[in-house]
This record gives C-alpha cells, sequence and structure tokens, in this order.
C-alpha cells in the first residue's frame, strides 16, 4: 500500500473571453476540486460522461494541461510546475495511452523511432542496445519483430494501439494514465489490446489510471473506480461497491443504463431503469446543491466515498 | 538507475532466437534510413527522373558555360541577324553575337536567380512560420501583420522601385525577390503547424519530457516539409519568370550580360518575332524547360516524402 501519486484540490479552469476586448467574462469549471490518491501496481477507473473533465485530469497529471491550483503529489513532491517534473525525471516515470492510435503515431517516423523516442530522451543507448529493446517491447505487446521498419499506416487500428502501448512502457514507467484506449476499437481487438495492458501490468508492477466510458472495461480492468460528472466526483469505491452497492443517484442511473443482454426479463430491467430515472429527477435536490453542483466527498467506508451533503440523513 | 537494469525482461537468448528465426523466414531487416527510403520511392517516379535529369543538366550548363559554349557571349562574332548555320548554331543577334553561348551563359542568370531568390525566403518563411504557429500568443499576432504588411504591397512595383532605387543587377534581383517572397509560404507553414500542434504524438512527445525546439524539429518539420519542398519548387519556376519579366522590361539583369529573359526582350519587334524565330524561340524554350523540370522533381520529391501516408 504505497501511495504513487496524490492529488490534492485539483483544479483546471478554462478562462472564457469574450466582447471588444476580449476580457474574461467567466470560466468552464473542467475540474473543479478533486482529491484522489494512486497506489502503486493497482488500476483505477474514473468514469463519467463526455465533457466530466476525466481526460482533463488525465493530462494534467501528464502535464499537458496546465492546473488552475491544486496540487499533484509525486513522493511529496508538487510536479504541477514543469521545471519540477523535469528536475526528478517525472515524465520517465508517467507515460499516457492515447485513444487515437493512428494520430498519436507520427505518419512520418519508423516503428522502430516512435517506440525508442521515451527512450532516447532519458538514456543513452547504442543502436544495437535500443534495437534489442524496441524489439524486446513489440514482443511484449505480441507484434512481430518485422515491424521494426514500418510506418504506422501499414497497421490495423488494433496493433496500432499495441505499439502505442509498447511506446508508454518504453520507459518502464510507474503510472501510465491510458485516455480511453479502446474506444476506437471494435470488441474483440479491445480485449486483445486490454489483455496485453494486464499482462504488461502483471509483469512490471505498474498502476493504469484508466480513462473510459465504457462501464464494461472498466469492470474488467480497474480495482478502484471514481464516478465523475461536471468536473467533481461523485463517488468513489472498489469495483465491487460500485457495481453492487452505488450509493449516489448519479452512480445508480449510470448504471441503470448498461443494457443488458436478458430478453426474458426484459420489462422488469425497463421498469428499473424508469424507476432510477424517476428517482434521479425527484431527489435531485438531495443530491445536488442549489447551483447544481456536487457536494464534498463523504467518507462511507476505507474505500468508499460518496458526494452528499450529509450522511447520516440519508441512512446510510 | 535500477529501473533501467530491471527491464529486459525479454532475455538476451530470445532476442537471438526471433533473429535467427526471422533469418531463416527471410523476414526484411530491412534497415533503410529515411533518407534511403525516399530515394528509393523518388526513383521509381519516371516523370519526376526525367525533371531531375534538365535540371540537373541545366546546373551542369550554367557551371561549365565557359567551357561548352562556342563564343564569348558578350563579343560581336559575326556578322547581325545571321540564320542559324554550321558556324553559329542557333544564329546570332541584332549586334552579331551568338544566340548559343548567349543561351547557355543565360542559365547561370536564370538558376542563381531562380534557386538563391527561393533559399532565401523560405529559410526566411519557415521560420517565421514555425515560431508563429507553435508559439502562438503575441508572436503569432505581430508575425501575421507583418505577412499582412507585406502582402498588401503590389509586389511587381515594390521590385521596380526598389530595383531603380539600388540599381539593376543579377544580386538585387535575387535578394528582391527573396525578401519579399516569404509571406505565402509563412501562412502556408503556419497552418500547417498549428493543425500539427493539436496532433497526439505531438502530445506524447511533451509527455515524454521533450522540449518545445526539440518537438518543433523532430515532430513537426518533417510533417511539414513536404508543403515547404512543393512550395520551393514552385518558387523557383516563379523566380525564373519573375527574373525574365523583369530583364524583359530592362530592370533586370543589363546587356551586355545574357539572360534568357532580355534575350527575349531584345527580340520584341514584330520583324523579329515573324522572321527571325532563332532570336526567341530557344530562349523561351529554355524557361520552359527549367520552370517544367523543377515542378516534375519537386512534385515527385513531394509524393517520395509523404510516401504512401496520405
Amino acid at each position: 500500500m504505497t501511495e504513487l501519486i496524490q492529488i490534492k484540490d485539483l483544479k483546471v479552469h478554462y478562462p472564457i473571453r469574450s466582447g471588444f476586448f476580449n476580457r474574461v467574462t467567466d470560466y468552464v469549471y473542467a475540474v473543479d476540486g478533486v482529491n484522489f490518491t494512486i497506489e502503486k501496481g493497482k488500476t483505477y477507473g474514473l468514469v463519467g460522461e463526455s465533457g466530466s473533465g476525466k481526460s482533463t485530469i488525465g493530462k494534467a497529471i501528464v502535464g499537458l494541461e496546465k492546473t488552475t491550483s491544486g496540487q499533484i503529489l509525486y513522493d511529496g513532491k508538487d510536479v504541477t510546475k514543469r521545471s519540477a517534473r523535469h528536475a526528478i525525471g517525472y515524465n520517465k516515470d508517467v507515460q499516457m495511452i492515447f485513444q487515437d492510435a493512428m494520430s498519436s503515431l507520427n505518419p512520418k517516423k519508423r516503428v522502430i523511432d516512435i517506440i525508442a523516442e521515451p527512450i532516447r530522451n532519458f538514456e543513452r543507448l547504442s543502436d544495437q542496445e535500443e534495437k534489442k529493446k524496441v524489439k524486446s517491447l513489440l514482443d511484449i505487446v505480441g507484434m512481430p519483430e518485422d515491424a521494426l521498419y514500418k510506418y504506422p499506416h501499414e497497421f490495423s487500428g488494433g496493433q496500432r494501439q499495441r505499439l502505442g502501448v509498447a511506446r508508454a512502457v518504453a520507459t518502464n514507467p510507474k503510472l501510465i494514465v491510458a485516455d480511453e484506449p479502446v474506444s476506437a476499437l471494435d470488441l474483440s481487438v479491445q480485449a486483445q489490446v486490454l489483455n496485453f495492458m494486464k499482462r504488461i501490468q502483471e509483469e512490471y508492477g505498474l498502476s493504469y489510471l484508466f480513462i473510459s466510458h465504457d462501464l464494461g472495461v472498466v469492470k474488467y480492468m480497474c480495482d478502484t473506480i471514481a464516478i465523475m460528472t461536471k468536473g467533481r466526483f461523485v463517488e468513489i469505491g472498489t469495483r465491487e461497491e460500485i457495481y453492487t452497492n452505488p450509493q449516489h443517484i448519479y452512480t445508480k442511473r449510470l448504471l441503470s443504463a448498461i443494457p443488458k443482454i436478458d430478453v426474458a426479463h426484459r420489462k422488469e430491467h425497463m421498469e428499473t431503469r424508469r424507476k432510477v430515472d424517476q428517482e434521479y429527477h425527484t431527489l435531485q435536490k438531495e443530491y445536488y446543491d442549489e447551483a447544481g453542483r456536487v457536494y464534498d466527498l463523504q467518507t462511507l467506508n476505507a474505500t468508499h466515498q460518496v458526494a452528499l451533503r450529509n450522511v447520516e440523513s440519508e441512512g446510510v | 538507475m535500477e529501473n533501467t537494469v530491471k527491464f529486459n525482461r525479454v532475455s538476451p537468448k530470445k532476442i537471438e532466437e526471433m533473429e535467427k528465426i526471422s533469418q531463416m523466414q527471410g523476414i526484411s531487416q530491412n534497415d533503410d534510413g529515411y533518407v534511403k527510403t525516399i530515394v528509393k520511392r523518388f526513383l521509381k517516379d519516371k516523370v519526376a527522373v526525367v525533371g531531375l535529369f534538365f535540371f540537373l543538366l541545366l546546373i551542369i550548363m550554367a557551371i561549365f558555360a565557359n567551357q561548352i559554349a562556342p563564343y564569348d557571349p558578350a563579343k560581336i562574332v559575326g556578322s547581325f541577324e545571321s540564320a542559324p548555320s554550321k558556324d553559329f548554331l542557333l544564329g546570332t543577334d541584332e549586334v552579331g553575337r551568338d544566340v548559343l553561348s548567349r543561351l547557355i551563359y543565360g542559365a547561370r542568370v536564370s538558376l542563381v536567380v531562380g534557386v538563391l531568390s527561393v533559399l532565401i525566403y523560405s529559410v526566411i518563411g519557415t521560420t517565421l512560420g514555425l515560431l508563429s504557429g507553435f508559439i502562438g500568443g503575441f508572436w503569432d499576432a505581430a508575425i501575421m501583420r507583418l505577412t499582412e504588411v507585406f502582402m498588401s504591397f503590389p509586389y511587381f512595383m515594390v521590385i521596380l522601385v526598389i530595383v531603380s532605387l539600388v540599381g539593376p543587377s543579377i544580386w538585387t534581383v535575387t535578394f528582391v525577390i527573396g525578401l519579399l517572397g516569404w509571406p505565402m509560404l509563412c501562412r502556408l507553414v503556419r497552418g500547417e503547424v498549428m493543425k500539427l500542434k493539436n496532433a497526439d504524438y505531438v502530445q506524447a512527445a511533451i509527455a515524454s519530457g521533450y522540449n518545445t525546439f526539440q518537438i518543433l524539429f523532430k515532430h513537426i518539420f518533417p510533417n511539414v516539409l513536404s508543403l515547404i519542398l512543393v512550395n520551393m519548387t514552385f518558387g523557383v519556376a516563379t523566380s525564373i519568370i519573375t527574373e525574365a519579366s523583369l530583364s524583359f522590361l530592362g530592370v533586370g539583369v543589363q546587356p551586355p550580360t545574357a539572360s534568357w529573359g532580355n534575350m527575349m526582350s531584345n527580340a520584341q519587334s514584330l520583324t523579329v518575332l515573324s522572321t527571325e524565330y532563332w532570336r526567341w524561340l530557344p530562349a523561351g524554350l529554355m524557361i520552359l524547360i527549367a520552370v517544367l523540370s523543377v515542378n516534375f522533381f519537386g512534385d515527385g520529391l513531394r509524393r517520395a516524402i509523404e510516401g504512401e501516408t496520405r
């Protein structure tokens, strides 16, 4: 149980500029006060609808997004500044897998150059050593070694995403932020890529922050799941807690939206879904404050936290 | 560092095994560098190779003009306005200079103006375009206003004014074209850079801790290179034509120095045009060949660099 990264009250606001003088008139609260701890060797799921700020959190952790306030602590050091990241080699330890594999691979470069790129920034290797390393990386993601001198456009979508995974693993990082890594792939290929990711985790003992809107994928991959809406967390818990004992109305609604292949009980499913939806509308005031903002998280037990106004009054 | 040592999970033995297998199966260990792949692809393109051939021919002609040319281009060597004969393969002009020799020496002027001016403006345009597109903000705005100022000048008038102020010579023409030609390329590069800047592979490079200049030159520049090259080849053609037009107007290269442009301008009268074809046709053909060969070459180069990536 060692902490890898601790996120404290992270906020990312984008200014909205308008008017003749291009003044800042308002802000988009993409991420609005998020606390989160990532432990070594575990997989975390970040789930939410489009625009809920989940990708922004991922990018902020990797350092692609400027934070407005709050801290991201790595080994007890704040890494929200570029110079700080540089000083402790943070970029070596935290890597990213992107959603669109094609656009994440430079079309002008060969696979060997793409995968070796992160290595080249941190280590000085001879050509032979580098080639061996890239070969071993290709082997880890199940790609033949004749891929070495090919260009990205010569691969299928699943293969490209595996190349993306290989590049992320290249520096032997401690955390990989995976921003919807399989949502652009079809189902059979999704499973393949996910299995490679799982195998890599077992071998290297690294952590994943898995950003997705696919609850099935998250259930398969993650130990701990955080549900997000409007830039704030509504519920954090272990996989079992979230799927069997959801506390927040938003989580319940999200879970009831998973399609079930069970034709015999079709009517019942439809009714539960309706019930949850109705509940969502009638109880909305209990779960959101006047401005529609999600409440701060209240601790239920060591692993389960829910955003409620007052835990006692809900009778938990 | 502990991490780096720990890394090789796949044992060296296994990699050697993999290598053996791949050799047995004859999997290509095609370790051509980036440049070699491009050269290979370029050589497959016949039209482009022909273009390159003619362009090289012109360059050789320009360099060895004093050995190739049968006569001194500025000297009167025969009777004036004589038709092509055994002594003067392309005849003589109005004062008795050999047209063929003047044509060969004219290649020097056209190539210097064409190539050098384009080199000047593509360096300026590319640098400013890269900075403008990548850095954005204040510098982007400043550079864009500057290009607008430059683009709002009537191009030809400015050239005429500057040439008449500084005095006409091959170098003035070169530098004036070079210093005025960059805004177009600058805007093109800027647009492309702004598009590429948000690509995930650039983000991935930033996430790997690369700094701005490394990203500009390793990721963005190779991807805008084809655009720049195409623009450059068209630019060479345009510059050759601009020089010809300036010489035609009498403000370009001054006689007795020969250029294809002033050869044509000397053949302006109707009698020359209708009866003395040798005084304007060869020069016109040379301009055509130069422009076409550069364009074909550039087009082929672009296709070779872009490859099958589309």
